[in-house]
């Protein structure tokens, strides 16, 4: 599919000859707000609220120009994350399809009583007699002193949590069809955009399409190692892969998309290929989804390992702000082509 | 201001809506000795007036949004006795099909769109569900029951805030017993006036004897009016007192929970009696419509009893089962 290519820029995109393809180049932020305007243009039920939501800003330019189109069903709200969550569950369990936003993933930690011991449980709890179909947007910022308290990647927090989706789209074809895929879900999903891929621009054709919610999808076919990759990630571990491959190398990318439920065959199905494991994730190391991947390829592939998996993550601890230990703090590229060395190094050894 | 007419046999609705709740409760109390309701029961005794003061305004549409003290809210609603009791014996035939428990009972058909047992959680919800009925423009009304304790937490201010904002129908029924588990109020709150929190939205507030029907019936039937009429939420301060513990069937003040004295002014006080004894003044109710009412009740909960019994538990099958809604 042409639309997995992903350009870190419009002249990437350009030199590259998209536009010429006859395809269609979107930025990810232009992407999430033309899939905002063609649910709220076609379905009554759709509304988005957060704070700022209508400003000049338009989150980042994703809610940009909505609200004067829809009118109330794009709203501001105050700040009061615990409630908002509550109010967007109680909107959809009557028959709404609230996409609630935040300007940062981290404030969906002063609602998680309601995202937790509400919504997650609403269908459960009551025996299916309800549906909470909920979309909750959090934005992950990275870079510019950003800080501690601006820059968390808490996706493996929600992916413990039984009732509820976690989705990561990493390009631009997938923030547009996985925002619809998660509106018409019918449970709460959690959708977690890193700001990092705002720019991104890729092909992505217009009018509706949903991507399905729990698939992940091979990037880049690879014979010698598989990398499972989410968000900012994917980008890393492709341009990972390309200097690879120079050194005879191949690795197989692995965009996870869906963190819960996370496409366990996929992963599966590459490691008994490749017999080689590297987990490139956003975020911390302990009790992470790169933790989770690789209990269930040791629970079910064991024997197609041909060595040790190895993780990509951030050190563990919080955020700093200067440029010097931010440098420091996040892993990209450099890091995903020396946990690969590791894992075949390990490999070779182990023979 | 409201144009509906009261129905004309309101008295005797008011009176069988609290007998009713009153007999369930006693008997849940009785039966609960047997360990066959293997769930914790918060049980409302002493507070019949205000779910059916408050709910006998509403129509079915209407939603009403309760927490862990809930029986009371649903069977005033007009949620039938049969799935409830088989929901407290964690039977496959309960309301919940036997995963809520006696905390999370709900009947879509009576809007009741499910109880939450963390305090004050329910109440954003209820102010959400408002919100798409003004989305829908439907004129439905939302009443959010809660307690003292739920009016300490933020999320109450926020929902409150937002409900006034976005002028929502809502009644937002506060049922102070002046007891969090065993903690008065006077130890929690800097104020003890529940009330004063609809001056700072903005809302009309409202102060009523919690155990007195009529009163309570009245408060809401204006606030009611004001939610299907777009006018914004209210808040109904009204004071009760709980007869039982915290949890459980059991009256408390023998473990030096609350002293005994004050429960007994208040059994005094019972919302039942009293009510009784002004529809017998006025003639509204004879003994003998009493004595029926109460009699057809009684046979109701035999039923929902034997029901629940001699239901099935949910199988082993249903254990993983509604973790997540099929798509759409």
């Amino acid at each position: 599919m042409p639309w997995t290519k992903i350009y870190a820029n419009k002249t990437e995109f350009d030199r590259a000859g998209g536009q010429k393809a006859g395809l269609r180049g979107l930025t990810y932020r232009e992407a999430l707000l033309e899939a905002a305007a063609e649910l709220l243009a076609s379905d009554e039920d759709v509304f988005i609220m957060g704070e700022g939501v209508d400003d000049s800003g338009g989150v980042f330019g994703t809610t940009l120009g909505l609200r004067e189109r829809f009118g109330n069903r794009v709203m501001d709200t105050p700040l009061a994350e615990g409630a908002l969550t509550g109010i967007a569950t109680g909107a959809a369990i009557a028959g709404m399809r609230p996409m609630l936003v935040h300007m940062r993933v981290d404030f969906t930690l002063l609602t998680m009583d309601q995202i937790i011991n509400h919504a997650a449980k609403w269908h459960y709890m009551f025996g299916g007699a309800f549906k909470t179909p909920l979309v909750i947007r959090g934005i992950i910022g990275r870079g510019w002193g950003s800080g501690a308290q601006h820059s968390q990647n808490l996706h493996s927090l929600f992916a413990h949590i039984p009732g509820l989706k976690v989705v990561m789209p990493a390009n631009p074809y997938d923030a547009k069809g996985l925002l619809r895929g998660a509106v018409y879900d019918g449970n709460p999903v959690i959708f977690i955009e890193h700001r990092w891929l705002y720019e991104h621009i890729g092909h992505v054709p217009e009018g509706p399409y949903a991507v399905e919610i729990g698939k992940g999808i091979v990037r880049r076919p690879g014979t010698d190692v598989t990398i499972v990759a989410l968000s900012l990630m994917v980008s890393e571990s492709m341009q990972a892969a390309d200097a690879l491959s120079k050194d005879g190398k191949e690795a197989e990318v692995i965009d996870l998309r869906t963190l819960k439920p996370f496409d366990a065959p996929l992963i599966m199905g590459s490691v008994r290929k490749t017999g080689r494991l590297v987990v490139a994730d956003t975020g911390w190391k302990e009790c992470g989804i790169g933790a989770e991947i690789i209990s269930r390829v040791a629970e079910e592939a064991f024997d197609s390992l041909h060595g040790p998996p190895v993780r990509v993550n951030l050190p563990e601890c919080p955020t700093p702000a200067s440029p010097a230990l931010e440098k420091l703090y996040y892993p990209g590229k450099d890091n995903i082509i020396e946990a690969v060395k590791t894992a075949l190094g390990d490999a070779t050894a182990a023979r | 201001m409201n144009n509906a007419k009261r129905p004309r046999d309101l008295p005797a609705l008011l009176y069988s809506s609290m007998l009713r709740i009153r007999l369930f409760e006693e008997r849940i109390a009785a039966l609960y000795p047997e360990q066959e309701m293997k769930c914790p029961v918060h049980l409302c005794i002493g507070q019949e007036a205000i779910a059916a003061g408050v709910c006998l305004n509403l129509e079915k549409r209407d939603y009403v949004f309760s927490n862990h003290r809930g029986h009371g809210h649903a069977l005033a609603k007009g949620a039938p006795m049969r799935p409830l009791m088989a929901e407290f014996y964690g039977k496959k035939t309960g309301c919940s099909r036997g995963k809520g428990g006696s905390m999370h009972i709900a009947d879509r058909e009576n809007g009741i769109p499910g109880t939450s047992a963390i305090v004050g959680g329910g109440i954003p919800m209820g102010v959400g569900a408002a919100l798409a009925s003004s989305l829908k423009n439907d004129g439905r009304a939302t009443v959010i029951f809660f307690g003292d304790g739920a009016s300490e937490e933020g999320v109450f201010y926020e929902s409150f805030n937002f409900a006034s904002l976005k002028k929502l129908g809502v009644v937002f029924v506060c049922e102070n017993n002046f007891y969090a588990t065993n903690s008065h109020q006077r130890s929690r709150q800097a104020a003890c006036n529940i009330v004063n929190a609809a001056a700072a939205f903005d809302a009309h507030g409202v102060c009523v004897d919690g155990n007195d029907a009529m009163a309570v019936y009245e408060a809401a039937r204006g606030a009611v009016a004001k939610a299907r009429g777009g006018a914004g939420p209210s808040l109904i301060e009204a004071v009760t007192y709980r007869w039982k513990g915290h949890v459980g069937p059991e009256a408390d003040y023998e473990r030096g929970c609350r002293p005994k004295d004050e429960l007994m002014e208040w059994i005094e006080r019972c919302p039942i009696k009293r009510f009784r004894a002004r529809l017998l003044e006025t003639n509204a109710m004879t003994e003998r419509d009493m004595d029926a009412a109460e009699a057809s009740i009684n046979e109701e909960i035999d039923d929902a009893v034997a029901f629940a019994k001699a239901s099935p538990y949910p199988d082993a099958s249903d254990l993983l089962t509604n973790v997540y809604a099929a798509m759409q």
